[in-house]
C-alpha cells in the first residue's frame, strides 16, 4: 500500500508539472523561446490566492479566479514589454530578458511578502478519500489535481484543434513567416499563447501550494525548471508530450524520494532526462528534425 | 606551389598503386578514357560511380546512378528540379549513405565513408545555398579549408611556439594565393557575410580548393547570378581546371554555362539517368528535350 | 592588417586587466578601499574567469550551456579537498594552492570531456537543458558525499559520517555532505585572481586566434560546411567544451580558497549561478572576451554598490538586466541608436566645418 500511495501522489505531482509544462511547451512551440519566468508566474498566482484567501478571508474559488486573472494580465504584459521588442533578436537575448523578468518577479514578491515562508491554506476543501479500510488514504488535493489536469488537457486539445485561434497557433508554430503571409496576426497569437500559459500557471500555483503549503518568493523556481524538464522529456512543443513527461517525472521523483534518497531525487530525475534525450534527442513524442543540406 | 605539386604527384602515385590493385576487377574501365583532357588513360578514372541508389520512405530519390569522370574532365550533371542531382552530391560526399552502389575515387572504394574522411580522400564541394563561415573573415574561411594540410597542435597554438608562426605564415601565403586566383585578395579582411553574392560563391570555391581535392563538386555555382557574373564564373571555372589541373563535376541549370564549359553530361530525371555522353549530343537528345520542355 | 588589429585588441584587453589591478593597488595603499569592496575583489576575478570560459562555449563554439556552475563546483571541491589532504605532507600553503588549481582544472576538464561526449550530439535548447541537468546532478551528488581519512586510508560514503566506518582515533572527515569542506586556508588573493584571469585570457585568446580556434568557429558558423572541408566536428566541440570546463574548475578552486566553509548549496553552485554567468556572457557580447570581463565585473559589483538601497538593489538589478538586453538587442533600439549616432556624428562634422 505504501508504494501505491507514493505512486498516486507522484502522479499528482506529475499532473502539476504537466500543467506548468503546457505553458512552457506552448510558448516554446509558438514563440521559440525559453520562458524562464514561467515558474515565477506560479509563485505570483500562489501569493494572489494567499492574499485573498488567508489575508482577506474570502472563498478559495474567488482566490483562484483572481489568480488566473492576475497571472493572465501579468503574462501578456511581460510578453508585450520584455519579449515582443526582441521578436527578431537572437533567442539568447530573449532568454536573458526572461531571466530578468524572473528576478524581477521574485524580488517584487520579496519586497511585498518578505522571505519567510507563508503557510498556504489548501484551496481544496473536500474530505480525503479513505480506501481499503483506512490502509490507503488519498488526499482530496491529489484527486482534484489529477482531475484538473485531465480536464485541462482535453479542453486545451479541443481548443487548439477546434477553434480558429487554436489553428492560428498551430500555423504560427509551424512557420511564423508563412502564417503571417496567410493573414494570421502573429503578435496576437503569441499574446494569446502567453495568456493561456499564464492562466494555467495560476491554476498550477493553486494546486502546487495546496499540496506543498509553504509559499516563498522562490517557490516557483524549481518546479518551473522541473516542468521545463518534463516538457523537454516528453518532446517540447507537444501537448500529450507535456502530460507524459510531467507524470513520468513526478512519479520518478516521488518514488526516488521514498525509496532511494530524498536528497538525490532531483539528481535521479535529471539523470533520467539525460538518458531519455540521449536515446531520443527530441524527447519521447518530439518530432525529429532533419537538417537539409 | 612547388610544395603542392609534389604532394599532388605523391597522391597520384598512391592512386596508381590503388588502381593496380583493383585493375583485375575493372578492365573495361581503361577504355572509357577517350575524352579530351585525360592524361593517364591507363589509370583509374578520378570518379567512378556504379549503380548508386537511395530511397527516402519509399521514394527512390536516386535509382541506379552511374557515372565515370576522367581526370581533368569538366563534367556536368543536369536535370529538372527534384531529379535528385543534389542528392547525388550528398551521396558522393557521405552526407547520406547509399542503399546500393559503389563510389570509387581514383579507384579507391569510398562508399559509405564519413563526410570528413571523404574530404580527406579528396572530394570537396560547394553548396546550392551558400554555406560560408559567415562571422569569419574571407581569409579565415580559406584557412579553415587548409586545416588538414598545414598543421600544428592546439598546445603549440596556445603557447605561440615557433611552429605556430611558421605554419600560420605558410597558411596565409597559400590562402592569399588562392584568393588572388578568384580576385578576392583585396577583400581578405572582410567578414564573409559582407561580400556581395557573386563573390561569396567564388569564396566557397576557393575554400573547397584549399582542401587540395582531386575532385571538385560544384552545386549550381551560377544560381542567382546575372549573365555577366555567369560569364565571369565560366572563365573562373575554366581557369581553375587549367591552373589546378582539377577534375570538376558540376550541377547547373544555366544551359549556356553547361554547353559552354562541360565536356560531358549526365541527365537525371526522376532519380534515373536519362542520357549520358558528350555535351552536344546529349543536349540534342530528344528524350532530354522532352524532359525539360515537356511533350 | 587583421593580424595587427587582433594584436591591438588583445593588448587592450590584457592592459585593461592590468590597469584594473594597478588602480586597486593604489586605492588600497592610499586607504580608499572599503572593506566591503575588498571582499569583492576575489569574486570579481572569479566571475570574470567564469564568464570568459563560458564565452568559449557559448560565443566561440556556439553551444548554449547552462551547467557551468557544475564544473566550477567540481573544481572547487577537488581543489579544496587536495589542499586539506596535503596539509601535513606539503606545509607550504602557496604550493598546495597551486597544486589544487591544477587538480581542479584537470578534474573539471576531464568531466567536461566525459559529459561532452554524449551531450554534444544534442542541439540548441536540448543541449542547454541537459547541461543544466548535469550541473544539478554534480551539485546534488557532492551534497551527499562524505569522505574521510584515517590510518587505513580514504573512506567514502553517500549516507553520513558514521557510515564512513573510520578509526575513531585517527579518522578525520574531509568532506562532510551538505556541510561541505571546512578549514581550507584562505589563500586566494586579488593578485592571484588577476594572474589567473590573465592566464585564462592568454589561453582563450590564443586559442581563438589559432588553427584550432578557426576550426571551432567554423563549426559554429556552419557545421555542414565545416564537415565538408574535413573538420572533425566532435573533436573540436569536445576540445572547446572541456577547455571551458577546465577554466571554470580553476575559478572554482580560487573560490574555494576564498571561503572558510565550502558547501555545494544551490546558492553557490545551482543552475541560477550558471544562468548568472550566462548573463555576463550575453551582455558582454558573444565571442567578446573583454565584454565578458567588463559585464562580469560591473554586474557583480552593482548589487554590492547598491547596498545602500538595501531591499531594492536586486529589483534594480533585474530592471537593469531587462532594459540593457532590450536596448542591446532589439532591432528597433539598434535602429534608433544608429540614427542617434549618425545625427551626433553629422552634428559633430558640421561643427568642424
Amino acid at each position: 500500500m505504501g508504494f501505491l500511495s507514493y505512486f498516486i501522489s507522484g502522479v499528482s505531482l506529475g499532473a502539476v508539472y504537466a500543467i506548468i509544462a503546457l505553458g512552457y511547451t506552448m510558448v516554446y512551440g509558438i514563440a521559440r523561446m525559453l520562458n524562464f519566468a514561467h515558474g515565477d508566474i506560479i509563485m505570483v498566482g500562489g501569493f494572489v490566492i494567499f492574499t485573498i484567501v488567508s489575508t482577506l478571508g474570502m472563498p478559495p474559488l474567488l482566490g483562484i479566479i483572481a489568480a488566473v486573472a492576475a497571472c493572465t494580465v501579468l503574462g501578456v504584459t511581460t510578453e508585450r514589454v520584455a519579449y515582443r521588442p526582441l521578436r527578431e533578436a537572437s533567442s539568447l537575448a530573449v532568454l536573458i530578458t526572461a531571466i530578468g523578468v524572473s528576478y524581477l518577479l521574485q524580488n517584487i514578491a520579496l519586497l511585498v511578502f518578505g522571505s519567510n515562508p507563508r503557510q498556504f491554506t489548501s484551496v481544496v476543501t473536500l474530505p480525503n478519500l479513505v480506501l481499503a479500510g483506512g490502509a490507503l488514504t488519498i488526499s482530496s488535493t491529489t484527486i482534484v489535481t489529477i482531475i484538473s489536469c485531465i480536464i485541462i488537457m482535453i479542453a486545451l486539445t479541443a481548443f487548439i484543434n477546434k477553434t480558429k485561434i487554436g489553428q492560428a497557433m498551430l500555423a504560427v508554430s509551424e512557420d511564423r513567416g508563412a502564417a503571417s503571409l496567410m493573414g494570421i496576426d502573429v503578435n496576437k497569437t503569441i499574446a494569446v499563447t502567453f495568456a493561456i500559459g499564464s492562466a494555467l500557471a495560476a491554476i498550477a500555483g493553486a494546486l502546487l501550494c495546496s499540496a506543498y503549503p509553504s509559499l516563498t518568493p522562490y517557490t516557483g523556481s524549481m518546479p518551473g525548471i522541473k516542468a521545463f524538464t518534463a516538457a523537454v522529456f516528453g518532446g517540447i512543443g507537444s501537448i500529450p508530450g507535456a502530460l507524459i513527461g510531467g507524470v513520468i517525472l513526478g512519479v520518478i521523483e516521488n518514488l526516488s524520494k521514498a525509496y532511494i534518497s530524498s536528497q538525490l531525487s532531483d539528481a535521479i530525475v535529471f539523470a533520467v532526462l539525460i538518458i531519455v534525450l540521449l536515446v531520443r534527442p527530441t524527447g519521447i513524442l518530439g518530432r525529429k528534425i532533419n537538417e537539409k543540406v | 606551389m612547388a610544395e603542392m605539386n609534389t604532394r599532388r604527384t605523391g597522391k597520384s602515385a598512391k592512386a596508381v598503386v590503388a588502381a593496380d590493385r583493383t585493375a583485375g576487377a575493372d578492365k573495361t574501365r581503361a577504355a572509357a578514357g577517350q575524352t579530351a583532357g585525360t592524361e593517364k588513360s591507363d589509370a583509374a578514372p578520378t570518379l567512378e560511380v556504379k549503380n548508386l541508389s537511395i530511397s527516402f520512405g519509399g521514394l527512390k530519390a536516386v535509382d541506379g546512378f552511374n557515372v565515370v569522370v576522367e581526370k581533368g574532365q569538366l563534367y556536368g550533371l543536369i536535370g529538372p528540379n527534384g531529379a535528385g542531382k543534389t542528392t547525388v552530391f550528398n551521396l558522393l560526399t557521405g552526407v547520406y549513405k547509399p542503399d546500393t552502389g559503389v563510389i570509387l575515387l581514383d579507384g579507391k572504394n569510398i562508399t559509405g565513408r564519413k563526410t570528413i574522411e571523404i574530404n580527406q580522400e579528396g572530394i570537396a564541394r560547394t553548396f546550392q545555398n551558400i554555406r560560408l563561415f559567415k562571422e569569419l573573415s574571407v581569409l579565415d574561411n580559406v584557412k579553415v579549408g587548409l586545416h588538414n594540410h598545414h598543421r600544428y597542435s592546439t598546445l603549440e597554438g596556445i603557447l605561440r611556439l615557433p611552429s605556430f608562426y611558421r605554419v600560420e605564415k605558410e597558411m596565409n601565403e597559400r590562402a592569399m594565393e588562392l584568393l588572388s586566383v578568384f580576385d578576392l585578395d583585396k577583400e581578405c579582411d572582410y567578414k564573409a557575410s559582407n561580400l556581395p553574392y557573386g563573390k561569396q560563391r567564388k569564396l566557397e570555391i576557393a575554400r573547397a580548393l584549399a582542401t587540395d581535392p582531386k575532385l571538385l563538386l560544384l552545386d549550381e555555382p551560377a544560381a542567382g547570378m546575372n549573365p555577366n557574373e555567369t560569364a565571369e564564373l565560366m572563365e573562373t571555372i575554366r581557369f581553375v581546371r587549367e591552373k589546378f589541373n582539377m577534375t570538376i563535376l558540376l550541377i547547373e541549370h544555366d544551359m549556356k554555362l553547361v554547353a559552354g564549359i562541360c565536356e560531358r553530361l549526365t541527365v537525371l530525371n526522376f532519380g534515373q539517368v536519362l542520357a549520358q555522353g558528350e555535351t552536344s549530343k546529349v543536349l540534342n537528345d530528344r528524350r532530354v528535350i522532352t524532359a525539360y520542355l515537356g511533350e | 592588417m587583421t593580424k595587427n588589429k587582433v594584436r591591438i585588441q588583445n593588448a587592450v584587453t590584457y592592459g585593461m586587466v592590468v590597469l584594473f589591478w594597478v588602480v586597486i593597488q593604489v586605492m588600497d595603499k592610499t586607504g580608499h578601499l572599503t572593506s566591503l569592496f575588498k571582499g569583492l575583489l576575489v569574486p570579481l576575478c572569479m566571475y570574470a574567469i567564469l564568464a570568459v570560459s563560458l564565452n568559449l562555449t557559448v560565443g566561440i563554439l556556439g553551444e548554449l550551456s547552462l551547467g557551468h556552475a557544475g564544473f566550477m563546483c567540481l573544481g572547487a571541491f577537488s581543489g579544496a579537498f587536495l589542499t586539506n589532504c596535503l596539509e601535513t605532507a606539503v606545509p607550504s600553503v602557496g604550493l598546495r594552492f597551486f597544486m589544487a588549481l591544477i587538480l581542479g582544472a584537470v578534474v573539471a576538464g576531464v568531466f567536461g570531456l566525459l559529459i561532452g561526449i554524449p551531450v554534444l550530439r544534442l542541439k540548441g535548447d536540448y543541449l542547454a537543458i541537459v547541461t543544466l541537468a548535469f550541473g544539478e546532478i554534480i551539485k546534488n551528488l557532492i551534497n551527499v558525499l562524505y569522505v574521510g581519512r584515517d590510518a587505513a586510508g580514504f573512506h567514502f560514503s553517500m549516507k553520513d559520517t558514521t557510515s564512513l566506518g573510520m578509526d575513531k582515533e585517527t579518522g578525520v572527515v574531509l568532506i562532510k555532505g551538505a556541510q561541505g569542506i571546512t578549514g581550507t586556508p584562505r589563500a586566494a588573493t586579488f593578485t592571484i585572481g588577476i594572474l589567473l584571469l590573465l592566464l585564462t585570457l592568454f589561453i582563450v585568446l590564443n586559442l581563438i586566434h589559432s588553427r584550432t580556434g578557426r576550426a571551432i568557429m567554423s563549426i559554429r558558423d556552419n557545421r555542414i560546411a565545416a564537415e565538408s572541408i574535413g573538420i572533425n566536428i566532435t573533436k573540436y566541440k569536445l576540445m572547446a567544451f572541456s577547455i571551458s570546463a577546465a577554466l571554470a574548475g580553476m575559478a572554482g578552486v580560487l573560490y574555494a580558497h576564498s571561503l572558510s566553509t565550502l558547501q555545494a548549496s544551490s546558492n553557490n553552485f545551482g543552475y541560477n549561478k550558471s544562468i548568472l554567468i550566462l548573463v555576463f556572457v550575453v551582455l558582454g557580447g558573444l565571442g567578446n572576451m573583454r565584454g565578458s570581463i567588463i559585464a562580469a565585473m560591473l554586474l557583480t559589483a552593482l548589487p554590492e554598490l547598491l547596498r545602500g538601497l538595501n531591499d531594492y538593489r536586486m529589483l534594480i538589478y533585474a530592471i537593469v538586466l531587462i532594459v540593457m538586453t532590450v536596448f542591446n538587442s532589439s532591432p528597433k533600439a539598434i535602429e534608433l541608436r544608429s540614427v542617434v549616432m549618425s545625427r551626433l556624428r553629422g552634428g559633430a562634422k558640421k561643427e568642424v566645418a
